[in-house]
């Protein structure tokens, strides 16, 4: 199965659409509801990213009986320093994205935990490309 | 403890899930950083929050915690309602401080989360 999202950047209100129908979409496959909760706080995670620090975005979402492989693929201003963006406390966030409640350097930590497989790839100046693989039977 | 006691307790109002005030809770996590809610692993777990906005709901939602309370006076917005509704989320509000809400939940036997 494939699905596809797309994410506005600056657009709060409608942050965790996606991960919102992935989650309903899990649970109407009958996934196991601890893998389902991982899978959805590590793309929530992901979103709010795209949301908070790019222009625009898409989620590409693919499950078969093995796994779920999802990739976000942001037009953004790209993380110079992925190694530094992914340890816990660091973060480029705006003062707006603190007074959602993120913003405390949790985010990429917060999906390497959740997630089987974690990627991150960044251009500066052009994007940042995320890629999660979450197993099913782990 | 049921929300019916932790409403009573708190001196507060339902304004989504009123049908569910029968319904148990066991632990209670306080928090204004929803990064730190989306760490919670366990089940049966209340949030106590100031932060009232949609991002709340939406990580209530992730996190499996299907009920929030708004401490200091915040109030939810009818969007917030509407989505918390959507998704089974009870929703109250409290007048009382994080510190004060917290305090009277924990003398009263809710667990913390660790």
């Amino acid at each position: 199965m494939h699905f596809e999202f797309n994410v506005e950047g600056g657009n709060f209100s409608k942050a965790g659409t996606a991960s919102s129908q992935l989650k309903k979409i899990l649970k109407q496959l009958n996934v196991d509801p601890r893998i389902v909760k991982r899978v959805v706080v590590a793309l929530y995670e992901a979103e709010v990213n795209i949301v908070a620090h790019a222009f625009s975005g898409t989620i590409y979402i693919d499950i078969d009986t093995e796994k779920i492989e999802i990739k976000l693929v942001d037009e953004g201003p790209g993380i110079p320093d992925i190694e530094l963006a992914m340890q816990q406390g660091y973060s480029t966030a705006s003062p707006e994205v603190r007074e959602m409640g993120f913003g405390a350097g949790m985010g990429l930590p917060n999906m390497k935990n959740n997630t089987d497989r974690l990627l991150v790839t960044s251009e500066v100046g052009k994007g940042t490309t995320v890629e999660m693989t979450t197993y099913l039977n782990s | 403890m049921t929300i019916k006691e932790v409403v009573k307790l708190l001196d507060a109002k339902v304004v989504s899930g009123e049908a569910l005030l029968e319904s148990e809770v066991e632990y209670a996590f306080a928090s204004d950083l929803m990064s730190d809610v989306l760490t919670v692993e366990m089940d049966n777990v209340m949030l106590i929050t100031g932060l009232a906005n949609l991002q709340a709901i939406r990580t209530a939602e992730m996190s499996d915690i299907g009920k929030i309370i708004f401490v200091r006076k915040k109030r939810a917005t009818d969007e917030m309602i509407r989505l918390a509704a959507e998704n089974d989320i009870i929703l109250i509000e409290c007048d009382y401080s994080l510190f004060k809400t917290s305090g009277i939940l924990f003398q009263n036997g809710l667990k913390p989360v660790y």
